[in-house]
């Protein structure tokens, strides 16, 4: 047999091009190469003379401009004097506060509803069912709009909640009152919550353009201190188990450490709620959430909650019968079952889905234009947009910032899957 | 031997088992109330169920179907239930069914979008039900049973109505002698779709179509002469040349010789669920083939190609819906030679078909890379090329495998047509609703629009669903 002989080694044809399989893949590579860059090239040449035609540049200067409209749900410092690369933050922060409030929200509903749905429970079970079903086949658009006009249409107006003499002399109630121990007042304008105030403030700092909020920061420094010596507590613990065979009482430490430096800081600060009251036509003090927020966190919320319920209850499903029967011939109790058997397991194959997940609910955050809410794709993409004509620039730019936090996401979630994963010795 | 001093020689009747563990009560024991925390969970569920029948309830029942405005609506509800009552305003549907439906097609016209829907049943019927010959012939009895009802109430000519009826029935007969030459309508379908709805000459879908004769006859002149690929990429060009080259004044001249045609709608008539089941469908349809090509793609060896696969997919699937649309609105018009405007409903199918692409292609590449090595490695053995390797041994496993997930994204896909309302098409939920709450004989009307156009939506959704598992349980082959 003389096969491997048979092939010519120096003689190349140009047919072989084709008809070689050692040649070919590199043909067809070229081939899609050459036709890609032509296509980017005729794109490229297309837009240049499109910009031509209207006298247009392509350039991100207009960022630097004045933008002259009010956004009204701003976290960091503006106003209409600052510049479009302002609104663009602001907007930037609004649609990273919906998404994580929305996937925080959601995998809370979704966790216990996929549990439930699972239960022994013949009513749960087919309430939670009818819930699932009701949500993943109903666009999340309608939800949105839904919670909207309820919120908006349905809730009293400010001046519902007036008790004017008349009605104290007769004992008569107001037409609405306020919920949750007279501290939350919802209304057709937003829903009124109180605010934190500090007496001792740290006031903030400012580093030119960013400006630090003190008070934050040293909130944000005593909780992770807290946690870190948290968990160094945990792995005492864990190391005295290893070492002695006896596990020492932590609870009570974990508690002080996290609960306490913070109550003391609150303390130390002049930490006082305030709340939201009735003067004139219209509630002052505390802040106002407006509903548009409100409405996108619920519907965003729920929608997802219901194809997470879904995802946990196949993970659970996924994980045989025998696990736990071997963990209870073992002699766990069903607690540490969970914790040790199942839970490690499930999240295996919960855990890729779940990212999809979070990229969806973040991505749909841009829907939030339904109800005015000014997200990125309300400030970059739409005023900023239609204020100063730049097609464009505010479209590539927003792609790019929402692609780059989609990347980021499905990073971070990948680094915690591959961490949960077998580890393949 | 001792005396035995007592045998029971007859059997003892079985005693009935303890109420506790029988019937209804061990049912009621075992499903509600096994413990302390499933009671209070069953507690808490009965009392949601009463709460939103205490709620829900009285509106139901207190519905008004005649009526001309809101207030109306209220005072008839007053009237009969007492003041304070709710009541369902159904007759805003009523009046206004029409637009959640058509959205602003002329209503004369609303034969063409019924006719169009009727056939797009029959001719998905020979795919979705392909081979099972009582489930072919009831759909399409069942086709034919819708045509000539709605027909008949959208007021259609005679000669339509014959003709439509002619088609179905004729479709019975062929499904009755072997099912696979009902694909021909399948293939015919998206022309005579187009056709029937936006109107215009018969022409451009005719010269349209007869591109795809062009590659099949290239492909089949050739395909014995040199290699398939070398075959189909010389029929792909040819049907480009005469698309873009030949199409348009071939049009116009046969237009000009014959002017046969129907009356044309312009695209921003279109509406509602209308507007939502077109691009929905076309989307649905352009996407999987795309979408395998686009998975194939990621999977292959060759690294240019992966690349840019990869790169297309992630870019589509890292923006939001949303974005893409307004790329479709605003940014088309920069990347496209000065001067060329095609129509806004198409240029949304084809940024729906790549979006929906794009993540058809990550679940078929799941299904790819669930498949065992050995079957590739089974292949290659058997010495089939790429493409049938593909074709007869990887594919039909892996899309097996994808099922699921395909509908999914098929289900998420239809529910996205909603966005569209965002650059400026009239959806049933955003576009249609919004024209209707500002009517100012409904406005404030929230539950009563939202509720008709979940409902559709629900079944529609619901229905795929149940279609895939029903997919998933026949092509079941595994033995487990």
């Amino acid at each position: 047999m003389a096969v491997a002989s048979d092939v010519p080694k120096d003689s190349f044809r140009l047919s072989m091009l084709i008809y070689d399989t050692r040649y070919r893949s590199i043909t067809i590579q070229v081939f899609v190469l050459i036709l890609f860059a032509l296509f980017v090239a005729w794109l490229l040449n297309n837009t240049a003379e499109n910009l031509a035609t209207r006298g247009k540049e392509f350039n991100f200067g207009f960022l630097w401009q004045r933008a002259g409209y009010d956004i009204g749900q701003q976290l960091i410092p503006y106003t209409n004097d600052s510049n479009h690369f302002r609104a663009l933050l602001v907007g930037l922060v609004n649609t990273l506060v919906v998404a994580i409030i929305g996937c925080v929200l959601a995998t809370v509903i979704g966790v216990v509803v996929g549990v439930l749905r699972l239960s022994n429970n013949w009513l749960i079970g087919r309430l939670m069912t009818v819930y699932v079903e009701m949500f993943r086949n109903v666009p999340l658009l309608l939800w949105i709009l839904l919670s909207y006009v309820i919120l908006s249409e349905t809730t009293p107006q400010p001046r519902d909640f007036r008790i004017t003499d008349e009605m104290a002399a007769a004992g008569e109630a107001p037409a609405a009152s306020m919920i949750l121990w007279d501290t939350v007042a919802v209304t057709n304008r937003g829903t009124n919550i109180p605010s934190p105030l500090f007496d001792r403030g740290l006031g903030s700092l400012d580093l030119g353009f960013l400006s630090v909020n003190l008070t934050a920061l040293a909130y944000i420094l005593v909780i992770g201190g807290s946690i870190w010596v948290n968990s160094r507590i945990i792995a005492a613990a864990r190391a005295r188990q290893e070492a002695t065979g006896d596990r020492p009482v932590t609870w009570w430490k974990t508690l002080a450490v996290l609960f306490g430096p913070v109550i003391a800081l609150s303390v130390g600060l002049g930490l006082h709620m305030e709340v939201p009251a009735l003067t004139g036509f219209n509630f002052q003090g505390g802040i106002l959430v407006a509903h548009s927020f409100t409405a996108l966190v619920i519907a965003l919320a729920l929608y997802t909650a219901a194809f997470i319920a879904e995802i946990v209850r196949a993970g659970i499903l996924a994980i045989s019968r025998g696990q736990s029967e071997a963990a209870f011939a073992l002699g766990l109790r069903p607690g540490r079952t969970m914790n040790l058997i199942i839970l490690p397991q499930a999240l295996r194959v919960i855990i890729p889905p779940l990212i999809s997940q979070y990229l969806n609910l973040t991505k749909n955050t841009s829907l939030g234009i339904a109800v005015s809410y000014l997200d990125l794709r309300g400030t970059l993409g739409g005023i900023t947009l239609n204020q100063t004509g730049r097609e464009l620039e505010c479209m590539l730019l927003m792609m790019l910032i929402y692609l780059t936090i989609s990347l980021i996401i499905s990073a971070v979630m990948n680094f915690y899957n591959s961490s949960v994963q077998i580890k393949a010795r | 031997m001792a005396p035995i001093n007592f045998v029971r020689n007859e059997m003892l009747a079985p005693s009935a088992p303890p109420v506790r563990e029988a019937g209804a009560v061990k049912w009621l024991r075992e499903n509600l109330f096994s413990g302390v925390f499933n009671t209070i969970l069953t507690l808490v569920g009965i009392y949601v169920i009463y709460s939103i029948i205490v709620a829900a309830l009285p509106w139901w029942l207190n519905s008004v179907w005649n009526a001309g405005s809101l207030s109306e609506c209220r005072e008839i509800v007053a009237a009969q239930a007492g003041e304070g009552a709710t009541g369902a305003c159904w007759a805003m549907i009523r009046e206004r069914w029409h637009q959640f439906i058509f959205g602003f097609y002329p209503s004369e016209l609303y034969w063409r979008p019924v006719l169009a829907f009727g056939l797009l049943v029959a001719a998905l019927a020979p795919v979705l039900f392909g081979g099972q010959k009582r489930n072919l012939t009831m759909i399409l009895a069942v086709v034919a049973a819708f045509l000539l009802v709605t027909l008949w109430m959208a007021g259609a000519p005679l000669v339509v109505f014959v003709l439509s009826m002619a088609v179905v029935l004729g479709m019975i007969a062929v499904a009755q002698a072997g099912s696979g030459k009902l694909l021909w309508f399948t293939a015919l379908y998206p022309a005579l779709c187009f056709w029937l709805l936006w109107g215009g000459s018969i022409w451009l879908p005719v010269v349209a179509m007869l591109g795809f004769v062009v590659l099949g006859v290239a492909y089949l002149a050739l395909v014995g002469r040199t290699s398939p690929m070398t075959a189909a990429g010389v029929g792909v060009v040819l049907a480009l040349a005469w698309w873009f080259i030949l199409d348009k004044p071939l049009t116009e001249a046969l237009f000009a010789a014959l002017p046969w045609g129907i009356e044309a709608v312009a695209s921003d008539q279109f509406g509602g669920f209308l507007l939502a089941i077109t691009i929905g469908v076309t989307a649905i349809g352009f996407s999987l083939p795309i979408g395998i090509l686009l998975a194939l793609g990621r999977q292959s060896d060759m690294l240019i190609v992966k690349t840019l696969c990869v790169g297309f997919i992630e870019f589509i699937r890292g923006v939001p819906l949303i974005t893409l649309l307004f790329t479709a609105s605003l940014l088309l018009q920069y990347f496209l030679p000065p001067g060329t405007n095609f129509d806004i409903i198409l240029r949304v199918i084809i940024l729906v078909t790549l979006f929906a692409a794009a993540y058809l292609a990550e679940v078929i590449r799941g299904g790819l890379a669930a498949l065992p090595s050995g079957q590739y490695e089974a292949a290659d053995a058997l010495g089939l090329d790429y493409w049938r390797a593909q074709r007869l041994i990887i594919l039909p496993q892996a899309l097996k495998i994808s099922i699921p997930s395909i509908v999914s994204t098929f289900i998420g896909l239809f529910k996205d047509t909603t966005l569209v309302a965002f650059v400026g098409l009239m959806d049933p939920l955003k576009g249609v609703t919004q024209i209707v709450r500002a009517d100012i004989n409904w406005k404030g009307i929230y539950w009563e629009p939202y509720i008709f156009v979940g409902a559709i939506f629900f079944v529609i959704c619901f229905g795929m669903s149940r279609y895939s598992m029903h997919l998933e349980r026949k092509l079941k082959t595994d033995h487990r």
